[in-house]
């Protein structure tokens, strides 16, 4: 049991995070202290086309030069600084969080399509895989990514989320069940601009895990979660699929369902699941995706997960819990809550 | 004697202990104002009190609730009614997933829309038999596992209710009773569907009428249509699956 939430502004009006701090503090009793967590698209407006690339540091004086380092070998980093935190009563500074404007060199991925991403993408599994102390946890054009292991608002105060402004906020309140709860394992999780919160279990995570990895992607983060950051990166960045498509290629109609469909529809939900059967999530789960783009919701095939949405002028609310959207909007409209496995998209029209 | 609860902020542990003060203290009515998620609201909670709700209440409202009223004037998130005992829930709105989940005894009634797997695993036991009534539509595995009771489905927003697949998987007890009744192949596994007769139509009719009267809505609209039970198949539609029995 977790507690996600996202909202997207699609005129990209900014918002501070303190409506996001009350939705996910009224869902504390999803979590268990151990884990929250914010993103924010749009915090970094003066430095928007370096990639923000946001490091756990055990320490600052061994790791934090072979992680520069690194960075410098595959392109400039214009300008790095401590992400300023605030001391909590209870909540224990275990990471030294820091954060690293980047510009990546595309010349140094010649057959890429995206070079400057796939370099990024190269960084953060480089220095996750073979720098300890070190842990690349969201690497993404102006999006901030804010966790730790303690309550919602512990961890909203201990970095003053109020201080920072965005179009879109998601959050999360976990209570982790099958791996400890650690800093690297709170959501959202990031990679490029995919961030991810999650409610649930990826029971298929072992096949989704082996699936990913031999596109070179590494899971370093002891949690499911992972995988469906590195999943949307796959299908959406590098195979191209639009959102819809690749939501339903990971949580996909019933092959009975499939049947009953129009020839046309049918062909192509055959071919998606059969092209992507080792994509497909098992296993309850209820998810909150965002890209620079856009933002999606969606639960798994059979619904085990709690999700559902409102809508207030430009903005989409979803949510695990009712309360939380109205929490944050009082005045929000009709909720509604999706069917299993159908994709809620936010995009922005400005 | 009334007692009025402002729950604005307020943690569930304190609202359920001034819930619980008030009815020790005599009363028969409590208001509760900007209800905003709060947890557990009447759980266990015993009596002949009406409790009325403006907002949102959070999960298992009503959990093991024994004889009191609670009339929801906002939607329900997760399982009202969990394992609910006597009284009456009363929902002005919509609510989340298993609603009713386990319920043993008592009355539900949802104005709108209920999530997936609605009255999952009912039951019944002698003169107990809950009864919980959709008027708008339920989604996938309405009545899973169900053993007891009787789920009623309107479907109000359209000729009949629009509910996915999975209905009734896996029920050896009770009965889901649909206006207009469901595609085959929504049926699920071990449940069969048949029409039903003017003599189970008049054990329905009594819970139609509740219904409409407890949300001014006109019985007749209803009353007059096609109603299908959907039952199990077998006592024991599991039985080859889980032992070896010859």
């Amino acid at each position: 049991m977790c507690g996600i939430i996202g909202v997207i502004d699609r005129a990209r009006k900014r918002m501070d995070g303190t409506g996001i701090r009350s939705a996910l503090a009224e869902m504390d009793e999803r979590g268990s202290g151990e884990g929250a967590g914010y993103a924010v698209y749009g915090a970094f407006p003066e430095l928007k086309d370096y990639y923000a690339i946001h490091v756990f540091f055990d320490d600052l004086h061994e790791t934090k030069p072979r992680v520069e380092e690194e960075l410098s070998k595959w392109g400039v980093i214009e300008h790095d600084e401590a992400v300023p935190t605030y001391e909590q009563p209870s909540l224990r500074k275990i990471h030294i969080p820091w954060r690293f404007f980047f510009r990546p060199d595309p010349h140094l991925m010649p057959r890429s399509i995206t070079p400057e991403d796939d370099v990024v993408m190269h960084v953060v599994m480089k220095v996750n895989t073979t720098i300890p102390g070190a842990l690349i946890f969201a690497s993404g054009k102006n999006v901030a990514v804010f966790k730790a292991s303690g309550w919602p608002e512990e961890v909203a105060d201990f970095y003053r989320i109020q201080d920072y402004k965005g179009y879109l906020w998601m959050g999360h309140n976990r209570y982790p069940t099958n791996t400890p709860g650690w800093w690297g394992g709170a959501h959202p999780f990031n990679l490029l601009n995919w961030s991810v919160v999650h409610n649930g279990e990826i029971t298929s995570y072992g096949t989704n895990r082996r699936y990913i990895e031999s596109y070179g992607y590494q899971c370093t983060m002891y949690t499911d979660t992972e995988v469906v950051a590195y999943l949307f990166d796959l299908l959406v960045r590098r195979h191209g699929l639009p959102l819809e498509t690749a939501v339903r290629a990971l949580a996909p109609p019933f092959w009975d369902e499939i049947d009953r469909m129009p020839d046309q529809e049918r062909e192509i939900f055959r071919a998606i699941r059969l092209a992507y059967g080792s994509a497909l999530m098992n296993g309850p789960f209820a998810i909150v995706v965002a890209n620079d783009q856009s933002m999606v919701g969606f639960t798994d095939r059979i619904k085990l997960r709690p999700l559902v949405y409102g809508e207030k002028g430009d903005r989409l609310y979803i949510s695990s819990e009712e309360a939380a959207i109205r929490t944050m909007e009082p005045d929000v409209g009709e909720i509604t809550m999706p069917k299993a496995g159908e994709p809620i998209i936010g995009r922005y029209v400005a | 004697m009334v007692v009025r609860i402002d729950a604005r902020g307020m943690h569930y542990t304190p609202l359920n202990r001034a819930i619980r003060e008030a009815v020790a203290s005599g009363a028969t009515e409590i208001v509760l104002d900007n209800v905003m998620g709060q947890r557990f609201i009447a759980d266990g909670l015993r009596g002949d009190v009406t409790i009325t709700i403006h907002g949102v209440p959070g999960g298992d409202l009503g959990m093991f609730m024994s004889g009191p009223t609670c009339i929801v004037h906002g939607n329900c998130e997760h399982a009202p009614g969990n394992t609910m005992d006597a009284g009456q829930i009363i929902i002005h709105g919509s609510a989340g997933d298993a609603v009713a989940h386990s319920m043993r005894g008592g009355k539900i009634f949802v104005r709108d829309n209920i999530g997936y797997r609605g009255g999952i695993h009912m039951k019944q036991y002698l003169e107990k038999r809950p009864i919980l009534v959709i008027g708008g539509s339920a989604r996938a595995f309405l009545g899973e596992y169900m053993a007891g009771g009787l789920i009623l489905v309107l479907g109000k927003e359209d000729d009949r209710p629009r509910i996915d697949r999975g209905i009734g998987s896996g029920i050896h007890g009770g009965m889901i009773v649909i206006r207009g009744g469901i595609d085959e192949e929504n049926l699920g596994v071990g449940a069969m569907m048949s029409e039903l007769s003017p003599g189970e139509m008049s054990g329905i009719e009594p819970f139609v009428r509740e219904f409409s009267g407890n949300f001014g809505l006109d019985p007749d609209t209803f009353l007059n249509d096609r109603y299908f039970r959907v039952s199990p198949a077998s006592a024991r539609p599991f039985a080859s699956k889980y032992t070896w029995e010859v």
